[in-house]
């Protein structure tokens, strides 16, 4: 058996001097962030599934609304559509989608190992979760706006001199096209602070789910005085004011919606932004 | 550089680092040895930051991890675990850890080049075997051309022909001036490439040394000679530095101290007959395993005995 018998020179050598130019930047880890959510398949899928909830569902909603119209019983659900609110029928079912993927980017990360690789490389770890969060947001925000004024055209179009046509420049309708498109995106930032928090792909997508499908329905469950003073202000509400053409009685107006799903939004990231620097990766 | 200084790390009840202190230094390979659970993979997860230390204190280069403006400059880490997307070709993966130091392309397809991954480099992690899998992982730690580079376990599922390529690297990285910090559980490994041998086990540094002087405080060579008188030959071959064992009413001693070819030349000129004269090397496998018998965590039923 061969035996190493010296220990080589013991003064530092540094290999050779640090290129300046390489460093861990803003812009970098920006990068990093976008290549990361477009290098994985489960990105375009689950991206191609929330616009296709968003389009496909209002299209089809819009057409079962015309095909309504000659015959003698129309569905009282649609008696007062217009098609604003027929373009909007897949909401609820993209902000799953687009939720999920949230989750996903940061779940993801931990059930694969990823954040390994990922913190060892930013070992200040925040600017990971901001980055992460602003990309994602960002993304969602895009896909989801195109998606509602796509939809609103597409919908517009089919109903067409029935009693639902609404154009693009009525009153409150671009306002709540770009709501939709800013309450879709807070929830894919909702999502990634989720992941983050859990850590748990399952996890995640339950707390997803819960807060704005399962939540709202508890509701009922309250007495009616709490009901009435606690529910504007839960994510759900606050969304679907966002998402109004015009305000109602008993819901917070847009603008106050906005504020309070940042409020949900600053106090989900605020929990994941403790979580990833208290906890070992 | 990687200076440890009372590293400890609890989980719960469990401690898992136990105060260990150990420097490693530039231009050698040091050999980071123990047993299953002695704590080398969480020493080298708070080395990089991973997980954050419940006492004491660990810097590279002089700092903190994550206190250095390019991270993967200085530490250049494969660790234990699986740290890649299974979804994400080795490129992808690649050039993901490299924007964040805006390290160029080029340097991604070199890293590739030199792990030998470039026929697969656009495939899917996820369907990687064990030993590309960790070749990719290598290709990572070396991507940021790291002052320190730190592998745990790395010949972990290699073929015999990637473990001849790592042995290569490391040395050939040791000779450019880098720190290399290697972890294994098998000695025999750690006997090829290390110069420098830190042994914990239970988290605990056992011995901070060389490999020849690791050999040597496990008893070093000793000679068995058989012979007709035992007790006569015992004191011919007494001295300053020889010790000599030997059960009463046996005709075997076991002498440390002094060379077969010694002990012959002294029985001959005493005419004392031999029947045996036999040579034991301590090998480094039995030093590593009398080193760390304590406090290895898991025994198994039969606990493997010593040899020598």
């Amino acid at each position: 058996m061969s035996v190493a018998t010296d220990t080589r020179p013991v003064e530092a050598t540094p290999v050779r001097a640090v290129d300046p130019r390489v460093r861990v930047t803003a812009r970098g880890v920006l990068r990093s962030e976008w290549s990361k959510l477009w290098s994985l398949r489960s990105t375009w899928i689950t991206l191609g599934i929330g616009l296709l909830f968003l389009l496909g569902f209002g299209t089809i909603a819009a057409l079962r609304y015309e095909s309504m119209l000659g015959s003698a019983q129309m569905d009282p659900d649609f008696a007062d559509s217009t098609a604003y609110s027929l373009a909007l029928f897949g909401v609820p079912f993209s902000l799953i989608a687009l939720g999920v993927l949230g989750v996903l980017t940061a779940s993801g990360e931990y059930s694969s190992g990823m954040i390994r690789s990922t913190l060892a490389a930013v070992p200040r770890r925040l600017p990971v979760l901001w980055t992460k969060a602003a990309v994602y947001g960002v993304l969602a925000f895009v896909a989801a706006t195109a998606g509602a004024f796509i939809g609103f055209l597409i919908s517009s179009g089919v109903l067409d001199g029935t009693p639902a046509e609404l154009a693009l420049s009525a009153d409150g309708v671009v306002r709540g096209l770009l709501g939709t498109g800013v309450y879709l995106g807070l929830v894919g930032v909702i999502g990634v602070a989720l992941g983050t928090l859990l850590r748990s792909t399952a996890g995640g997508i339950s707390a997803l789910v819960g807060t704005f499908m399962l939540v709202p329905g508890l509701m009922s469950l309250l007495p009616q005085a709490w009901r009435d003073d606690l529910n504007p202000y839960l994510p759900s509400s606050a969304g679907d004011a966002m998402t109004a053409m015009q305000h109602s009685a008993g819901t917070l107006s847009a603008g106050a919606g906005l504020a309070v799903l940042l409020g949900w939004t600053v106090l989900a990231l605020g929990g994941a932004a403790y979580r990833l620097m208290r906890s070992d990766a | 550089m990687i200076e440890a200084r009372q590293l400890t790390k609890r989980y719960g009840d469990k401690t898992a680092v136990d105060g260990v202190s150990f420097t490693v230094r530039p231009g050698a390979v040091t050999g980071f040895l123990g047993p299953n659970g002695a704590g080398k993979s969480t020493t080298m997860r708070m080395i990089i930051g991973l997980d954050a230390p419940t006492s004491g204190t660990v810097t590279v280069n002089g700092r903190p991890y994550a206190r250095h403006a390019a991270p993967l400059h200085e530490v250049g880490a494969l660790l234990e675990a699986r740290s890649i997307h299974p979804g994400r070709s080795a490129f992808d993966h690649l050039m993901a850890v490299a924007h964040t130091h805006g390290i160029p392309r080029r340097r991604v397809s070199d890293v590739i080049e030199q792990t030998g991954l470039q026929s697969v480099a656009r495939k899917r992690a996820g369907a990687f075997s064990l030993g590309m899998g960790q070749r990719l992982g290598i290709a990572a730690a070396l991507l940021g051309d790291p002052q320190t580079v730190m592998l745990d376990e790395p010949v972990n599922g290699l073929d015999p022909e990637g473990v001849l390529w790592i042995r290569t690297l490391l040395t050939g990285l040791a000779a450019e001036g880098r720190t290399v910090f290697i972890s294994s559980h098998l000695m025999s490994e750690m006997a090829l490439v290390a110069d420098h041998l830190i042994v914990v086990g239970r988290g605990r540094v056992l011995a901070d040394t060389t490999v020849q002087e690791l050999v040597l405080q496990a008893g070093g060579d000793t000679v068995v000679v058989a012979s007709a008188d035992p007790a006569e030959l015992r004191r011919l071959l007494a001295g300053p530095g020889v010790e000599i064992t030997g059960r009463p009413g046996s005709e075997q001693l076991s002498v440390t101290g002094l060379s077969a070819r010694e002990i012959g030349l002294v029985a001959a000129t005493h005419g004392v007959a031999l029947f045996e004269l036999t040579a034991k090397t301590v090998s480094l496998e039995e030093a590593f395993m009398e080193l760390t018998r304590e406090s290895v965590e898991y025994h198994s039923a039969t606990v493997p005995g010593r040899a020598a």
